[in-house]
C-alpha cells in the first residue's frame, strides 16, 4: 500500500518536473498527429521498405516491372496502391516458395519486418502512444542486455519493447527476447515467438546470442511480473537467481535497465482465480474489468499511455572472472533491479494520467 | 603402430551395415584409399544392390554376435559401426528387430571390440537425436549438452542407449581412439530415408502450429567425415550437419510440395495407424522433431577435421533437384499467378480510367 502511497504523493509533484524538457515529448508523439505525424510515420516505416524494396527487385523481376511503370501516372493517387499490392504479391510469392531465410535459433527477419512490426508499429504508436527515451543507451553494435520490468497479465510489453527499440533506434536493432518455457510449450505461440527472434530463456541460448554480438531482451521477474495484482503495480518483483547476469558477465556485455510503464494498466488483473489457473495448467487465470466479463472484447487491451526509458549501460566486462561469484551476481543484479525501479517512479511522475493523451 | 598403417591410417578395418547406402558407400570409399590395406564388410544379409559398388571389399556374412573371433583372427586395426536400424521395418520384425539390432548389436560388437588386442580405432554412427526433445531445451546443442527428457522415440532411445555403450567401452579400452558422430538426418540426390520418403510426398503433414527448425546433413559430406574419422586421428564425440537452418514451411515450399497441419495429438495417432497397416515408417521419432526442431553447433567438426559440411540449404537444393517429379507448386507458377493478378488489376483500373 505504501508504494501507491508514495504514487498519490509523487503526483502532486508533476507540475514541478514537467516543465523541463522531460514534458515535451509527451504531445510530440501523442494524439496531436497533424503537425509532426506526417513526417513521422515516414520515417518509422523506412526500415519496412528499404527491407522490402530488394524483394521486389531481386527475385521477382516481374514484380519490379510492374511497380516500374508506376512513375509515368505518378501524380494519381492509385499508383501508390498499385505499387503496394505489387509489393504485398512479391511478399507473398517470396514466402511460399520459401525464398527467405531463418537463424539457428528460428528468427525470420523477412516475416517479422513485412508482418509482426508493423502490427506492433499500429499497437504501440497508434494505441498506447507510446514514448521512448534514452535509445542512445543501446549499443549501435554488438552485443546487449536490455533487462526490463514485465507486467500487463499478457506480456505485450516485450513486444512493445521490441517493436519500438527497433524503429527508434538509429541501427534499427532487433531485439532478441527471452521467453520462459511455457511460452514454447504452447503451439502457434511458440512458433511466432521463435519467428520474431525469441528463444528460451536460459543461459546457453542467452550467451549463444550474445556471444553473436545480438541486442537480448531479458525480463528477470518472469512470470511473478506479467501476473501481478493491478494493486501492486510497478512494484518490481524478485529477480529470480540473477542468471541474465551471469550471462552477461560471461561474455562481458554491457547491460542496459529499460523502465517501461503503461504495460500495468492494459489489462488490470482484480483478481486471480488459482484453481482454474491450475486446472489450465497456467501460471495464474486473471480477471480484469473486462476479462472474461466481455469475451473476446475483453481481450482489447485498455489504451493507457506508455512511457519507455532506457538507462545508462552497466559495463561488465572487467567482471569477466566473476561470473560465478553469487556475491557480484546478486550485487549487480540488486543494482539493476533498483535502476529499474527508481526509473519507473520517476516515469510516473511524468505521467500523472495512466490514460491521458 | 601397425605394419599396413602410417600418419595414423590403420591397415586393416572393418565396416559393419554394408548391406545398406551408407555401409557400402563408406567401405567403397575406404577401399579406394591407397592408405588402407583391407576393408573388410560385415553384414548378416548380403544386399545384392550394392555388389558392384563393394568390388574392393572383402565382404564377410556375420551377425555381430560372432565377430569376436574375426577381429582377432584379421589382425583388425579400426571398426567403423554403421549398422543401425533409423526406423522399424514391418517387414523384418519391426520396433523388436530394430532395437535387437541397434542395442543388442551395438553391446555385442563393443564387447568384441573389447577383446580385440589390436583395435586402435573405433567410429561410431550416432545421431542428433541424442539430444532428445524437450520444450526446456537451448536452441543450438553443443556436443556437451545433456538431453533433458528420455525420448519418446524408439531410434532417440537406442542412441542413448549406445552411446552409453561406448563410455563404457572408453573407460575400459583407454589406448582406443572412439569416434562418436552425431549425424543430423541424411539428404542429398541419391539419400533414401524416412526423411527423404516424407519430403518426396506431394502433400506433407506437419504439426499445427509448429515450424522447426532442421538441419541435414548431405550424405556425401557424411561419407566424407566418416572417412576422415577412419584415415586420421579424432577422438572424441561430434556434431555432423550442414551448416545454417531451414523452417520445417520453408523446406517444404522450397520443395514445392503443399503442407497439411495436423494437430499434434492426431499426428501421432495417424502416425501409429499407419504403422500398424504397414505403410508409413513415421513414429514418435519424426513426430518430436517435428515439435521441438533440433539444431545443433558444427563447430567442433569444423575446427578439428578441418572441413565444413555444405549447407543445409545447399544439401536440401540437391535433394530437391533430384525429386522434382512430386512438385505441386513451381516458382514458376507462383510467379506467373503473380504477373496474372497485377495484369488483371492494371486492366481493370485502365478500364475504369478509360470510362470516367
Amino acid at each position: 500500500m505504501s508504494g501507491a502511497e508514495e504514487r498519490g504523493e509523487s503526483r502532486y509533484d508533476v507540475p514541478l518536473t514537467v516543465p523541463r524538457p522531460d514534458g515535451e515529448p509527451a504531445r510530440r508523439n501523442g494524439h496531436r498527429r497533424s503537425t509532426t505525424a506526417a513526417t513521422d510515420p515516414a520515417s518509422l516505416d523506412e526500415p519496412d521498405t528499404s527491407a522490402d524494396e530488394p524483394a521486389a527487385a531481386g527475385p521477382g523481376e516481374g514484380a519490379g516491372a510492374v511497380a516500374r511503370p508506376g512513375p509515368a501516372v505518378a501524380d494519381r493517387p492509385g499508383d501508390h496502391w498499385d505499387r503496394k499490392v505489387a509489393k504485398g504479391l512479391a511478399f507473398l510469392r517470396r514466402r511460399l516458395s520459401g525464398d527467405y531465410e531463418v537463424d539457428e535459433f528460428g528468427f525470420d527477419p523477412h516475416l517479422t519486418d513485412a508482418v509482426f512490426h508493423p502490427l506492433l508499429r499500429v499497437l504501440y504508436r497508434d494505441w498506447f502512444r507510446t514514448e521512448v527515451s534514452g535509445v542512445e543507451h543501446v549499443p549501435d553494435a554488438g552485443a546487449g542486455l536490455v533487462v526490463g520490468n514485465h507486467s500487463g497479465t499478457v506480456a505485450l510489453d516485450a513486444l512493445v519493447l521490441s517493436a519500438a527499440l527497433h524503429d527508434r533506434h538509429p541501427a534499427h536493432r532487433y531485439l532478441r527476447l527471452l521467453g520462459a518455457d511455457l511460452v514454447f510449450r504452447m503451439p502457434v505461440v511458440s512458433e511466432i515467438a521463435r519467428k520474431t527472434g525469441g528463444t528460451v530463456a536460459c543461459n546457453p541460448d542467452a550467451e549463444r546470442l550474445l556471444g553473436n554480438g545480438e541486442l537480448v531482451g531479458v525480463f528477470p521477474e518472469g512470470f511473478k511480473g506479467v501476473g501481478k495484482l493491478y494493486a501492486d503495480r510497478y512494484k518490481l518483483q524478485r529477480f529470480g537467481r540473477g542468471g541474465f547476469v551471469s550471462a552477461a558477465l560471461r561474455t562481458g556485455t554491457p547491460i542496459v535497465p529499460v523502465a517501461i510503464v503503461g504495460g500495468e494498466e492494459i489489462y488490470p488483473m482484480l483478481a486471480d482465480i488459482k484453481p482454474l489457473a491450475r486446472l489450465l495448467k497456467l501460471p495464474y487465470f486473471p480477471v480484469t474489468p473486462t476479462f472474461p466479463w466481455l469475451g473476446p472484447l475483453g481481450m482489447l487491451p485498455l489504451p493507457s499511455k506508455w512511457l519507455i526509458e532506457f538507462c545508462p549501460p552497466i559495463p561488465t566486462a572487467h567482471l569477466r572472472e566473476s561470473a560465478d561469484d553469487p556475491l557480484v551476481v546478486f550485487n549487480l543484479a540488486d543494482q539493476v533491479r533498483e535502476t529499474i525501479q527508481q526509473t519507473l517512479h520517476k516515469l510516473l511522475e511524468r505521467r500523472p494520467d495512466p490514460f491521458g493523451p | 603402430m601397425t605394419p599396413g598403417g602410417t600418419s595414423g591410417a590403420p591397415g586393416a578395418v572393418v565396416v559393419t551395415g554394408v548391406g545398406r547406402y551408407l555401409g557400402a558407400h563408406v567401405a567403397a570409399r575406404l577401399a579406394a584409399d591407397p592408405r588402407i590395406d583391407r576393408v573388410i564388410g560385415v553384414d548378416p544379409t548380403p544386399n545384392p544392390e550394392f555388389a558392384d559398388l563393394l568390388d574392393g571389399v572383402e565382404r564377410i556374412r556375420l551377425d555381430l554376435d560372432s565377430l569376436g573371433g574375426l577381429l582377432a583372427d584379421l589382425d583388425v586395426d579400426a571398426v567403423v559401426h554403421l549398422a543401425l536400424a533409423t526406423a522399424p521395418d514391418p517387414q523384418h520384425g519391426g520396433r523388436a528387430a530394430m532395437k535387437e539390432q541397434n542395442v543388442i548389436g551395438t553391446m555385442q560388437l563393443l564387447a568384441a571390440c573389447q577383446r580385440a588386442p589390436r583395435l586402435r580405432k573405433l567410429v561410431v554412427r550416432s545421431s542428433t537425436a541424442a539430444y532428445g526433445a524437450s520444450f526446456r531445451d537451448p536452441a543450438v546443442f553443443t556436443e556437451e549438452t545433456e538431453p533433458r527428457e528420455v525420448p519418446r522415440g524408439g531410434f532417440g532411445r537406442d542412441i542413448l542407449d549406445i552411446e552409453g555403450y561406448v563410455r563404457g567401452f572408453r573407460r575400459r579400452r583407454p589406448d582406443v581412439t572412439a569416434t562418436v558422430l552425431r549425424f543430423a538426418p541424411f539428404i542429398g540426390s541419391t539419400a533414401d530415408t524416412t526423411l527423404t520418403r516424407y519430403f518426396a510426398q506431394p502433400v506433407v503433414p506437419t504439426v499445427f502450429g509448429r515450424d522447426p527448425r532442421l538441419q541435414f546433413v548431405h550424405i556425401d559430406d557424411a561419407l566424407e567425415v566418416l572417412h576422415r574419422s577412419v584415415a586420421e586421428e579424432h577422438p572424441g564425440t561430434y556434431n555432423v550437419a550442414g551448416p545454417g537452418v531451414l523452417s520445417l514451411t520453408q523446406a517444404i515450399r522450397r520443395a514445392g510440395r503443399v503442407a497439411v497441419p495436423v494437430l499434434e495429438p492426431g499426428l501421432s495417432g495417424a502416425a501409429a495407424i499407419a504403422r500398424s497397416l504397414g505403410f508409413g515408417r513415421y513414429g514418435l521419432d519424426q513426430v518430436d522433431l517435428f515439435v521441438h526442431g533440433r539444431v545443433v553447433d558444427t563447430s567442433r567438426l569444423e575446427r578439428e577435421y578441418g572441413f565444413t559440411p555444405r549447407s543445409t540449404a545447399a544439401a536440401f537444393d540437391d535433394f530437391i533437384r533430384a525429386h522434382h517429379g512430386g512438385v505441386v507448386v513451381t516458382r514458376a507458377q507462383l510467379a506467373a499467378a503473380e504477373e496474372l493478378v497485377l495484369e488483371s488489376i492494371r486492366q481493370v483500373r485502365s478500364a475504369v480510367r478509360e470510362r470516367s
